[in-house]
């Protein structure tokens, strides 16, 4: 090497010795400023911030997940359980932790061997759900699954399998209106409540009716369990536990084995039957049949499961007891009298009917087209004489009948501890001039005295129209045993009325009335009841019994036992059943149960034979059938159950505007069912025979005048 | 003085008293961090500074012309290592550092650091004294850092890179080039910084310094290692949680609580005392070998001492600046506490180099010209 030709800087071995001297001075001063820098910075973090970084250590160490409390059970009046807990195994996941969803779904499902149309649904909702939101996979395992899914936990960040408590409802379909469902929070629910149980794997809130409304009574208090874990999630020791503690219990007024038998008799119809007690007003049971099993909604309701209860035109989402508005048809009959009495007509004033009545120049028409012959206020009600009616709802106008019918509970709202309920229709002349902007014309009068046109009303109202008929008292329905009894003190009827009254609804099902097979088959309880035919649309689409299932009548009974001492009071609907002859034969078997739970069951027995099973049973076959058919192509189910809560009610309310069109012209009444006509027997779904139901009894309206039937329940 | 044996007395008690320290302590974090255990970190960690000491009192006894002669010969020969890992790697697919000796496993990118210091004081030190402002200091001292340089940043290994430009760069910065030449270098890092941050580096890069500027963007991702030997440290506060008590890193939130996060792993425990200690131990090492470096008469051992010292630092300040939230998550021990045969090997032939230069320092001293 050479020396450097060119030189810029004179550099000598001296200045490079300085060089090094300043140089390595400046780096050991940049090394000690660095060093000072992490001394400063580590005392910032252990000592300044030390508070904050100790509570996430913390946070790190120790697991708090809460335990879901026990729901409290529901029960019926006499303690015995309406909805209670089983113990189970159940598996979730936690959309935020699972790592590779698609393959820790499949390797779920097929450790848990479930079928694609449930692997849909379970993927659909992991994807709709908010990522803190646990999605549960299954619940009610067994142990050999449970086990053979803990053990697989490692590969699988986000599942969660552990021992829980799944909601039971013992009776299934028969409590599912009444009682509602359980199912996970959603993100709304969790948003408004900011309670991080209600993201708890395993949680459960009230969905719908009963389980909704006594949420927080049921809810009961959380256990925790402090466990310190490792990174990973792998539980190192448990540092504390805390239990839970149940709900408390809800003690309603139904009676357990009645709303059970109700929703089994009501068997292949569709309808709803209500039973409440006259001393109290406790509401014995208010069944809605076709029904959803309630059991079976607890992770959300299954495509599968959604599209056939859609699908089906007895519409097993509704609630018809609430939910369901009817015309109430003759059954209003004994209101109807119980006003003309107020208005001080005589009861033994005859009206000949000659099987219709001239109103200017129209002429109204009775049932029975031969006429009644002359007809008193007794056999008006159980020979069930429009003529009579119409002629006495002409002398004393519609204001009295509708403010009866609204102190009878038409057109009233309960008050009940339940989500929604219908108030329907009582018309009179101030509502239609605001609804329609028409003046009341003579004809309205003639349809609202005998339930038709305008007026609706739903089951449960009839049910308590029925319990004051028949005690003369204010009785207002209850269904929470705390509720305090009312309306005991407030007396609707003279006592004089309500026996004359009484008596001729006896003698409408025990005397030569039109629901002589409603009789009891018990000797020393006499039943009294009044039928009721409601016609749905115009006679040119049906003649009502027969026909396509939707424009048959409405059958409607109601009914009180013992009629010289009321204890029981009630009413059936049975939507479409082609009559009252569809309702009353429930109506007796109901209270045959009540007084002789032997013989009523033997009467259900027979029937279920004939039908094939429970109802819980069919809609077990039912299920399996459609999910074959169905397979995967049907349309998944809202994710929400408001909407599915919405669209259910609005579907409700179009149906009950239904029959309101028939308003706008005189409705012809339908014959009423009588002791003479054949037992009619409950059709077959109609999606399996719309057509084929033409074996539908004609009515008899011959021969022998009274029939007092003794025979089986079993008719 | 008198009571201790001169033979004794004569060696650098100022740098290995806090060696030693260093040595033990990291023991006992490293048994910590095996949940109580010698084994498998503390245990060989002492094995290993134990063989390495040895080597680095070997290594004393070398003379300036051995260390002279073996400069270039040294460097081509980690050269050619660091060739043949990158062919083996693509012999059997994928990206290889290490070579597999048996008992531990050589990374020769580390043996680069030293080499590369060896190397450069090796050429300064020849350099006529005229030539060092000229093209002539600059261009083949490039070209030794280059190389390596970029067979390290092939496998791909940028904490690596870094270290050996950085003790290269130190080692020509001591060497006197001209001051200019590192603030034009300075002006164009500055410009080509960002255009590499968005060209040069891989994404997950990327990741790692963006994190670095907002850890709480990505806490379970990229961000959480930075998060969590932020929390290990914070939560030690003063004093710490106690020997063998430290949740992050028995519980697992800590990422490798015996490499590089040993000293989050130790300040959970030993709290900031114990990062005082670690802290005082590495100054007192540094500062004694710049001393050395000083001290010494010979531009070789001046620029080998500077080199050595700079080469530990960089290993220290990048390691305790990254899990103090300071610096990317790049893959750097801390020196004489990580668990890492590489790391330790590297830094005791950086020790055993300041020994040797200081060997050579008292010689020249006995013929009593400083101190």
């Amino acid at each position: 090497m050479k020396l450097g030709k060119t030189k810029r800087d004179h550099v000598s071995s001296t200045t490079l010795d300085q060089a090094f001297s300043r140089r390595s001075f400046v780096i050991g001063a940049g090394m000690g400023g660095i060093g000072v820098l992490l001394a400063a910075r580590m005392a910032f973090i252990a000592i300044a911030e030390n508070e904050k970084y100790e509570l996430e250590s913390e946070s790190n160490r120790v697991n708090l997940s809460l335990i879901p409390p026990r729901r409290g059970w529901i029960l019926d009046r006499n303690g015995a359980p309406l909805a209670s807990n089983r113990a189970d195994f159940r598996v979730d996941v936690i959309p935020d932790q699972l790592v590779d969803t698609s393959a820790t779904l499949a390797a779920l499902g097929n450790i848990l061997d479930l079928d694609a149309a449930t692997m849909a649904d379970i993927t659909k909702r992991v994807d709709e759900a908010a990522s803190f939101q646990p999605v549960e996979i299954a619940t009610g395992l067994d142990y050999e699954d449970f086990a053979a899914v803990s053990v697989r936990l490692p590969d699988l960040p986000g599942v969660i399998p552990q021992r829980g408590f799944s909601r039971f409802y013992p009776t299934g379909p028969s409590v599912g209106h009444l009682l509602g469902y359980v199912g996970p929070a959603n993100a709304e629910e969790y948003k408004e409540e900011g309670d991080p149980l209600l993201i708890t794997p395993g949680f459960k809130i009230g969905k719908d009716a009963l389980e909704h409304q006594f949420e927080q009574d049921l809810r009961g208090v959380p256990g925790a369990r402090r466990v310190e874990v490792t990174a990973s999630g792998r539980i190192v020791k448990e540092l504390e536990t805390r239990d839970d503690v149940q709900g408390d219990p809800v003690h309603l007024t139904i009676d357990g084995p009645l709303q059970d038998y109700a929703a089994r008799r009501i068997g292949l119809e569709s309808g709803s039957a209500v039973v409440m007690d006259c001393r109290s007003g406790d509401i014995l049971c208010m069944s809605s049949m076709p029904s959803f099993d309630p059991n079976s909604f607890s992770a959300g309701i299954g495509s599968v499961e959604y599209a056939m209860l859609r699908e089906d035109e007895r519409v097993p989402l509704r609630n018809k007891v609430l939910k369901g508005l009817y015309p109430p048809a003759s059954t209003v009959k004994p209101m109807v009298s119980m006003a003309l009495l107020k208005a001080g007509v005589d009861p033994g004033e005859r009206v000949q009917c000659s099987g219709g009545l001239r109103v200017g120049n129209r002429v109204f028409r009775c049932w029975k087209r031969g006429g009644h012959g002359p007809v008193d206020m007794a056999m008006g009600i159980y020979q069930s004489c429009d003529v009579y009616f119409y002629a006495m709802a002409q002398r004393i106008g519609m204001d009295p009948i509708a403010m009866m019918a609204r102190r009878c509970g038409m057109g009233q709202e309960f008050d009940l501890p339940v989500t929604s309920q219908f108030y329907g229709t009582v018309p009179d002349p101030a509502w239609k001039l605001k609804k329609y902007e028409q003046e009341w014309q003579p004809y309205d009068t003639v349809n609202a005295t005998i339930g038709q046109g305008y007026m609706l009303a739903n089951p449960l109202q009839l049910a308590v129209m029925s319990a004051r008929l028949a005690t003369g008292r204010h009785v207002e329905p209850r269904l929470n045993r705390k509720t305090p009894i009312k309306g005991f003190d407030t007396v609707d009827f003279s006592d004089e009325h309500v026996r004359y009254v009484r008596q001729a609804m006896s003698d409408t099902v025990n005397g030569p009335g039109t629901a002589g097979r409603a009789r009891l088959p018990i000797d020393d309880v006499l039943m009294a009841g009044k039928t009721g035919t409601a016609q749905v649309v115009g006679l040119n689409f049906s003649d009502g019994r027969s026909g396509p299932w939707k424009y048959r009548d409405h059958g409607l009974f109601i009914f009180f036992a013992p009629f010289d001492n009321p204890r029981y009071a009630g009413a059936v609907v049975i939507e479409h059943g082609g009559g009252s002859g569809s309702a009353y034969p429930i109506a007796r078997d109901i209270m045959t149960f009540i007084f002789d739970p032997a013989k009523g069951m033997e009467a259900l027995t027979a029937l279920e034979t004939q039908w094939g099973g429970t109802a819980q049973e069919r809609l077990v076959r039912k299920y399996a059938a459609y999910a074959a058919a169905a397979g995967e192509t049907v349309a998944p189910a809202p994710t929400r159950s408001e909407e599915i809560f919405d669209r259910v009610e609005a579907e409700a309310r179009l149906a009950g505007r239904q029959s309101e069109r028939l308003g706008d012209r005189v409705v012809d009444p339908r014959p009423e069912a009588d002791p003479r006509s054949a037992p009619r027997m409950p059709q077959p779904a109609p999606a399996a025979s719309p057509a084929a139901d033409t074996a539908t009894p004609a009515p008899a309206s011959t021969s022998t005048p009274v029939a007092a039937p003794t025979q089986g329940p079993s008719q | 003085m008198s009571v201790v044996p001169a033979p004794v007395a004569r060696q650098p008690w100022g740098m290995l008293f806090p060696l030693f320290t260093l040595i033990g302590f990291g023991a006992l974090v490293l048994f910590s961090a095996a949940g109580g255990s010698w084994e498998p970190y503390a245990a060989s960690h002492l094995v290993r500074f134990g063989v390495f000491l040895v080597m680095a009192v070997v290594m004393t006894l070398f003379s300036a012309d051995l260390a002279k002669f073996a400069a270039y010969p040294v460097y081509i020969l980690v050269l050619l290592l660091l060739v043949l890992v990158e062919a083996m790697g693509q012999i059997n697919g994928g990206s290889q550092r290490w070579l597999n000796l048996g008992f531990m496993q050589l990374q020769p990118s580390e043996l680069m650091k030293p080499a590369i210091v060896l190397v450069l004081a090796r050429f300064y030190g020849d350099l006529p004294v005229g030539m060092t402002a000229s093209w002539r200091a600059l261009a083949p001292a490039g070209v030794l850092i280059g190389i390596p340089v970029a067979l390290v940043l092939v496998q791909p290994d940028l904490g690596t890179s870094l270290a050996i430009v950085f003790g290269g760069g130190v080692v020509m910065f001591l060497a006197g080039l001209p001051m200019r030449w590192f603030a034009i270098l300075g002006a164009a890092g500055a410009v080509i910084a960002p255009l590499a941050f968005f060209f040069g580096l891989q994404p997950y890069q990327q990741r790692r310094v963006t994190t670095l500027l907002d850890p709480a963007s990505d806490p379970l991702g990229a961000g959480y290692h930075i998060t969590q030997s932020k929390i290990a440290i914070g939560s030690g506060g003063l004093t710490g949680k106690g020997f063998n008590e430290g949740s992050q890193s028995h519980l697992q939130y800590l990422p490798e609580p015996h490499t590089d996060f040993v000293f989050a792993t130790m300040a959970e425990e030993w709290g900031f005392v114990g990062g005082m200690v670690v802290l005082v131990c590495f100054a007192l090492i540094l500062r004694w070998g710049l001393l050395v470096a000083r001290r010494s008469k010979d531009r070789f051992g001046k620029l080998i001492a500077a080199g050595m010292v700079a080469t530990i630092f960089f290993y220290v300040a990048v390691n305790l600046l990254m899990v103090m939230g300071f610096a990317p998550v790049v893959g750097i021990p801390l020196p004489f506490m990580s668990h890492g045969g590489s790391s330790m090997l590297t830094n005791m032939i950086c020790i055993g180099s300041l020994m040797m230069v200081n060997r050579w320092n008292s010689r020249q001293g006995t013929s009593g010209l400083t101190r």
